[in-house]
């Protein structure tokens, strides 16, 4: 074990890991000053700007709040647990990062089922919130947290199911695989993504995602005005830090699988330039590909009011789960006969 | 490669923990969790032989097993529930009612 | 290296399986099943299993398993009380007859040898896909029916009133 833990191909993998792990942590970290700053603009204010130019270095003085806070406990809770919560919140967020092809060859794992991968490390993300708001021995916490699970699993059944249809149209279920079967155009300048063969699913994918990450219009669990703060009401600190970095890391990732899955990955036209410019392009397309999709997913914040429990629940099981089936149903059909 | 025996011990330690859970706890929850572990034990052997002979046939068996488990869960969980509506207790020495 | 793995999984395993067991609250019990879940679908991919490992996840772990702990935060139990100790007479029969069973039961696998084949089994969903539903498909289709039966059933029991 310790030559292979020596060798030239182990330590590629590591920088590929520290890279990949680095770069996710503070496109999170500057991923809450990106939302508070386009939400400020969309209020007609300006947002953090004081820190550092434009605000740039808000997200640190952040995190140097979060780490110097006092650490707090409510009474009568489960201390296990309530340490425990973040910690399961957070796990599965940032795994879901490590079968994500950045670029043709930037990957920390190419398994042959990762998509399903993803899926699976994200049900496991539900326990954190049920379990953070049942240890914090509080009304607004424990109501947070069942709205918050019952939401999470019925979106669940519609988010697997959009993606059937792209799965039949590839035959693969690995995530590199998905990417590469998008590579080329349609009469030279159409490029050959799944969102043109699955506008249904795209759609159906999104708003499963938006309900799967608890962003508005779906926020119901950590509603401001209704639950204090849902299921981390009590929390403070560095596991609050957690939690949140936690819901930004699913949103990351629900973007990226929507770009793998329907916008193509990091297929993009290619452009003339240095070596090291032809080496990073496919990356930094993927990466602008998500940027846009967080872009959405703030001015969707920013734009559209909470919808109610009763209407989200209609909504998420009578509403996207049929025309998740129907569309599964068309695209078997067509694929069938074409 | 890994010894197929292994396998089967690991299961079958882990059948013989779930069995024991079944006998000795008093708490309903706890007997359908000790049941899971045993079916979790036997999903294991069907996947070493699976991989030893070289067959799906396994894998697909494990298939069956976890469907059967979720329904059984299901059940179970809301008798559980009606239970607990009627006797506001979980301890099933207490629903003794038949006994003579 | 994969035996180091394998050690690391099935001591995981047997932890978890510990641990549900000797759990008072019935919530730490359930949560100890998850890691043993988990252990297991790592045995799995060991194996070669992966498509099944992940589903093991998906259905066990992250569905059945969130089933199991929304009833017990639902119904907010407490953590077992020590009742009459029934089994104070039956321990003295039970524990060496327990013992004799489980020598018996990892006698019978203790040297079950086996040539490996060469590994030409690929678990990938292909394989499973093209076997379930050519093979077994009828059993496919009464498992569907099986789950349609069980929530009804369910539905039907935690409904208050009848």
């Amino acid at each position: 074990m310790i030559e292979y833990l020596s060798s030239r191909e182990f330590l590629i993998l590591f920088a590929k890991m520290i890279a990949i792990f680095g770069g996710v942590m503070g496109a999170l970290a500057y991923t809450t000053l990106l939302e508070r700053r386009v939400m400020a603009f969309v209020q007609m204010r300006p947002g953090p700007n004081r820190v550092g130019p434009f605000g740039l270095l808000q997200p640190i003085a952040d995190g140097l709040k979060f780490l110097f806070k006092e650490q707090i406990v409510p009474t009568n809770a489960n201390v296990f647990l309530y340490y425990a919560a973040p910690i399961i919140s957070l796990i599965p967020a940032l795994l879901s990062f490590s079968v994500i092809p950045f670029g043709p060859d930037l990957k920390i794992a190419d398994v042959s089922v990762s998509l399903l991968l993803i899926f699976a490390i994200t049900s496991l993300g539900v326990y954190g919130i049920v379990l953070g708001g049942w240890a914090s021995n509080s009304k607004y916490p424990m109501m947070g947290a069942m709205r918050s699970s019952a939401q999470m699993l019925s979106y669940e059944l519609s988010l697997t199911l959009s993606v059937v249809g792209v799965l039949m149209i590839s035959n693969t279920l690995s995530l590199s695989s998905l990417v590469q079967n998008q590579q080329g155009t349609w009469w030279g300048f159409i490029p050959r993504w799944n969102i043109f063969l699955q506008p249904v699913g795209f759609l159906v994918y999104l708003l499963s995602g938006i309900a799967e990450t608890n962003r508005l219009p779906f926020d119901l669990a950590e509603s401001e005005q209704e639950l204090v703060a849902g299921w981390h009401t009590e929390y403070s600190g560095m596991k609050f830090a957690m939690f949140f970095l936690a819901e930004y890391a699913n949103m990351v990732t629900v973007s990226a699988l929507a770009t793998i899955m329907f916008l193509g990955g990091w297929n993009g036209p290619s452009l003339p330039g240095p070596w090291w410019l032809q080496m990073a392009l496919p990356t930094i397309w993927f990466l602008l590909k998500i940027a846009a999709f967080l872009f959405f997913y703030i001015m969707v914040r920013a734009s559209i009011p909470r919808i109610r429990y009763d209407q989200l629940m209609y909504f998420g099981w009578k509403v996207l789960l049929p025309i998740a089936l129907a569309n599964i149903l068309v695209t078997s059909f067509l694929v069938a006969v074409l | 490669m890994i010894p197929l025996n292994w396998y089967l011990i690991l299961g079958a330690a882990l059948f013989l923990l779930g069995m024991l859970g079944f006998f000795v706890k008093r708490n309903i929850i706890a007997l359908l969790l000790s049941v899971e572990i045993m079916l979790n034990a036997v999903n294991l052997t069907f996947v070493a032989f699976s991989s030893q002979n070289g067959q799906i046939n396994g894998q697909i068996f494990v298939f069956f097993v976890l469907v059967v488990a979720a329904a059984e869960a299901a059940v179970g969980l809301a008798l559980v529930i009606a239970m607990f509506r009627n006797r506001e207790t979980l301890n099933v020495d207490r629903s003794n009612l038949l006994k003579w | 290296m994969i035996e180091v793995l394998f050690l690391l999984f099935a001591a995981i395993a047997l932890g978890a399986a510990i641990n549900v067991l000797a759990q008072k609250h019935v919530l730490y019990s359930s949560l100890s099943l998850i890691v043993l879940l988990t252990a297991i679908s790592g045995l799995f991919i060991l194996m070669q299993a992966e498509f099944l490992a992940v589903i093991n996840v998906i259905v066990y772990a992250g569905a059945i398993m969130v089933l199991f702990v929304f009833v017990i935060m639902l119904l907010n139990l407490p953590a077992d009380e020590d009742g009459e100790d029934r089994l104070r007479w039956l321990k003295l029969i039970g524990i060496p007859m327990g013992l004799f069973l489980s020598f018996m039961v990892i006698r019978t696998v203790w040297d079950v040898r086996a040539t490996p084949l060469t590994p030409e089994l690929a678990g990938t969903p292909q394989a499973i896909g093209a076997s379930l539903f050519t093979d077994y498909v009828l059993p496919f289709e009464l498992t569907s029916l099986l789950i349609l039966i069980a929530l009804m059933g369910a539905v039907v029991f935690a409904k208050k009133d009848l």
